[in-house]
């Protein structure tokens, strides 16, 4: 496989690992766009990210010429093999400083960034998928929603998604609709917005921020930004966990890993609308790496 | 080397790979196959790839009937490889041509057969004959098909005889591309064995052996190890050989792509064609007293795909049209199997096929239409069911009970003899509810009771007689029923057409206006002017010719809308209804 050639993909910024999970100092050694990087926090637990070789073991002694871009933003560490923009996209609920803020997972899943996008988008799998848990049969209809490309903030955004849920809050036990809202400001970045169990007013925001390894591999991490006081954080990202390692084996088992672009490749429905307006957005943006292009 | 093996059949399995229920990973030249049996028997060879999101359908549930993918619960037909059901969109009946691609399978010598672009039939193997063979277990070899068959020619194996001896004589037989017939002889003793290489990939292959004589018991395990030892040992000797060269590239497979029609985002209806199919009856019986059941079997070929609620049309001998439900379960691909009501009054049609038509006669039908599409994502359902009315709700009483979910027939009949389709009825168990010899006003009691308590969730499904039909919609609705929730079908539109009205229809995608008369129908007006319009009954009860109105008032006198879709008035049926106003917009 021949390593990242796609400019839009290398000029962004891209996760490579969780704050919380490295300790100052140490050297963590890690897969970007078929690049080998190493990543470290400095003395003043800033990161510092380096393409990875033998003579170098540290933050302190990276020469200048080897160092990548990096930043720490919403609990990872973020890299860019080439000029990435000056800032990441907002999510101003990060901010908010009731919310618990938590790296859920780290998973190695053995698909490209944007088919595990678009299972991040998907409701309609949660029956079948996350039974008893996201959903449930009969209750399996996807209600008309609304997507939007937004031009302005270059990003897609679904909105009115509702999807009944078994056990949707702690007060009752009876199912619901829950609603959701999808964004994907990023390529291979989505963050979505939850109907919160404790505040009515107020959504959970679950984010699920890809690593791509390789066109056909990558790393997931998933952060938390929610309203919870009770629950330990093993119990919150146990949750999280259970529901990833149920979409990790359907992810593994599509093909081809690539995510076709060609509208013909596969059977929309109108359920993944929002689906369709990420494939076309793509490729609108001319993006190669991890999809098969439309053949011109 | 590579196109000519893509024109040849292959075995892709052992015929004992596809157990009960189970979905078996296949794959040849590349590609990959989902490959299960029916519990009628029939086997499935498809390609491994869901058509919605590319999911591998080995990884789907056979239920038996379909298989079900597991990533959206989409549903596809034995033997047809048809969409019959997507979750997602309960109220809407998939496109028949969401059908995944199939590959001929043919079980002979023990093993599974396919091809993917066959040029002739299987050919037969000299030296086995169908019945007493021993098929080995498969041996997968990392190396081309070529380099296994090479070395396959310096197999040793004792015959089935003398298993524990040493030294055979072996003989080859014959050798080709994928093949290697070998005999081996020791004494008395004497087996025939032919053992083809399933070329997986360009660098992988499948050993499949078949011996001409079986075993039983003890002496069956020690020739199944025997083989397994020595092709073990032979694959081990290959594989070091293959191991040295550089391996070829694997095969990438191409995808057909799916047609432009299916990948627009679909809309709310789909539209049969007209094209007629060719059928024999294979089975013509009494059913109940004045119902004759009919069984009909493709001529050729397959029949299409059919979802619960759909019905074809029946051009009979005498020139006469008639639409009739299908009563088949899920799965039940291998023919259509339909009631038809002697009516004491038919113009034809009924009495046409209870009397002239007979077994192996040759009938015309079209393609299945569904009209009356199965919610699945229901609480509980309730059929109720008049007479003859039986037929749609008995397919989709079938499908529920095959997915385990909860439903109940109500059958209203005069009497026990009166019931149709004993054995389909039976597979229902409790689920069944006759209702049996009531009058009117007892009907009337009977179907309060039944829609007593309106659950949120819940949906109604009526077929009968008009008056009972009319009966049963006014009581569900004073009984809290919204009509989103109550779904029927008229035999007939029993209205009095009046056609006395003339208006102007505008065609907004045909960019024409065309003036309908008094006397004349909106159909019949479209089809003068080359308009394609499919239909089926032509009197407004099958829903087959609805049109969406963009603009002006319909004058509806179908039976097919419910009062809600009346109200809104945004779609039409073109074969009866009008114009209340001077013009009509519609979406054609
Ligand atoms: S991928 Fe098979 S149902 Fe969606
Ligand atoms: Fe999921």
């Amino acid at each position: 496989m021949t390593k990242c050639l796609d400019p839009v993909i290398l000029n962004l910024w891209h996760p490579i690992g969780a704050i919380a999970e490295a300790v100052p100092g140490a050297v963590q050694d890690t897969v970007l766009l078929e690049e080998r990087l190493s990543f470290a926090l400095n003395a003043d637990g800033e990161p510092v990210v380096w393409r990875s070789h033998p003579d170098v073991q540290g933050p302190a002694r990276v020469p200048a010429a080897d160092r990548l871009p990096a930043r720490s933003t919403y609990g990872y560490v973020w890299t860019s093999l080439g000029s990435p923009p000056a800032e990441l996209f907002l999510i101003p609920e990060y901010e908010e400083p009731d919310r618990r803020k938590l790296n859920a997972a780290t998973f190695g899943v053995n698909v490209s960034a944007p088919r595990a996008i678009e299972n991040f988008l998907d409701m309609g799998h949660f029956p079948y998928v996350h039974t008893d848990i996201l959903g449930v049969e009969p209750h399996t209809e996807v209600k008309e929603y609304d997507v939007e490309i937004s031009v302005d903030r270059d990003e897609i955004l679904a909105t009115r998604c509702r999807f009944f849920q078994p056990m949707a809050s702690t007060a009752s036990d009876g199912g619901a609709d829950v609603d959701y809202v999808y964004r994907v400001p990023h390529p291979y970045c989505s963050v979505l917005y939850k109907s919160s169990p404790v505040d009515e007013a107020r959504r959970d925001v679950i984010a699920v921020f890809l690593q791509p390894v390789d066109q056909e591999h990558v790393r997931a991490h998933m952060l938390l930004c929610v309203l919870d006081e009770d629950n330990e954080d093993k119990v919150i990202k146990r949750f999280q966990q259970t529901i990833f390692g149920q979409d990790k084996p359907i992810l593994e088992n599509q093909v081809p890993k690539r995510l076709p672009l060609d509208p013909r490749a596969e059977t929309p429905i109108r359920a993944d609308k929002s689906a369709i307006a990420y494939r076309r957005w793509l490729s609108q943006k001319g993006i190669t790496y991890g999809v098969i292009p439309v053949a011109a | 080397m590579l196109e000519e093996a893509r024109s040849r059949w292959h075995p892709i399995a052992a015929a004992h790979d596809l157990q009960f229920r189970h979905v078996f990973h296949g794959q040849l030249l590349g590609r990959e196959f989902a490959v299960w049996r029916a519990d009628d028997g029939y086997v499935n060879i498809w390609e491994n790839r869901c058509l919605h999101r590319g999911v591998r359908l080995s990884i789907g549930i056979n239920d038996g009937r379909e298989l079900k993918c597991q990533y959206h619960g989409w549903r596809y037909s034995n033997r047809t490889a048809g969409c019959t059901y997507i979750p997602a969109h309960p109220a809407d009946a998939p496109a028949r041509t969401i059908t995944n691609r199939t590959f001929p399978a043919v079980e002979r010598y023990g093993l599974v057969w396919s091809s993917e672009e066959p040029r002739g039939e299987l050919p037969d193997v000299i030296g086995l004959a169908e019945g007493k063979l021993l098929a080995l277990r498969g041996i997968p070899v990392n190396a081309p098909a070529d380099k296994v068959v090479e070395r396959l020619k310096a197999y040793r194996f004792q015959p089935n005889g003398a298993i524990d001896g040493e030294g055979a004589e072996i003989l080859i037989d014959a050798a080709q591309d994928f093949a290697v017939a070998l005999r081996s002889r020791d004494g008395d003793a004497q087996t025939h064995g032919v053992f083809f290489v399933q070329p997986v990939d360009s660098n992988r292959s499948v050993i499949r052996g078949v011996l001409d004589q079986d075993a039983e018991g003890a002496a069956r395990i020690d020739i199944l190890r025997h083989h397994n030892e020595r092709l073990s040992k032979l694959r081990d000797q290959v594989e070091r050989e293959a191991a040295n060269v550089p391996s070829p590239a694997p095969i990438e497979p191409v995808y057909e792509r799916v047609s432009a029609e299916l990948a627009e985002m679909p809309g709310m209806t789909t539209h049969g064609r007209k094209a007629a199919l060719r059928v024999t009856v294979a089975r013509k019986w009494q059913t109940a007293d004045g119902i004759a059941g009919f069984e009909l079997r493709p001529i050729k070929g397959i029949l299409p795909t059919f979802q619960p609620g759909a019905h074809i049309d029946v051009h009979m001998p005498n020139g006469e049209i008639r639409q009739y439900s299908i009563t088949n379960g899920p799965g039940e691909t291998d023919s259509f199997v339909i009631g038809v009501k002697l009516e004491r009054d038919s113009k034809g049609g009924s009495k046409c096929m209870h009397e002239t038509v007979r077994e192996g006669d040759v009938l015309a039908i079209s393609e299945p239409r569904n009209n009356f599409p199965l919610r699945r994502d229901s609480t509980k359902t309730l059929f109720v069911a008049g007479g003859i009315g039986i037929t749609p709700l008995l397919a989709m009483a079938q499908a529920l009970k095959n997915q385990d979910l909860t439903h109940e027939l109500h059958y209203f009949a005069q009497g026990e003899e009166h019931l149709a389709f004993a054995d389909r009825l039976k597979y229902l168990g409790d689920a069944l509810k006759p209702h049996l010899g009531l009058s009117p006003d007892q009907t009337g009691a009977e179907l309060r009771q039944i829609v007593a308590d309106y659950r949120n969730g819940m949906h109604l499904y009526i077929c009968g007689p008009g008056p009972m039909l009319e009966a049963a919609r006014k009581i569900a609705t004073e009984q809290g029923w919204p009509d989103t929730a109550v779904h029927f079908e008229y035999f007939k539109n029993t209205n009095k057409i009046d056609d006395s009205s003339s208006f102007e229809v505008a065609l907004a995608r045909s960019c024409v206006t065309l003036q309908v008369p008094a006397g004349k129908t909106i159909m019949q007006v479209m089809r003068e002017s080359g308009i394609d319009v499919p239909s089926s009954c032509e009197q407004g009860a099958c829903g087959t010719c609805v049109a969406t109105v963009i603009e002006g008032e319909p004058d509806h006198q179908d039976v097919y809308l419910n009062d809600a879709e009346r109200k809104a008035g945004t779609k039409i049926m073109t074969c009866v209804s009008r114009a209340k106003s001077a013009r009509l917009v519609l979406d054609i």
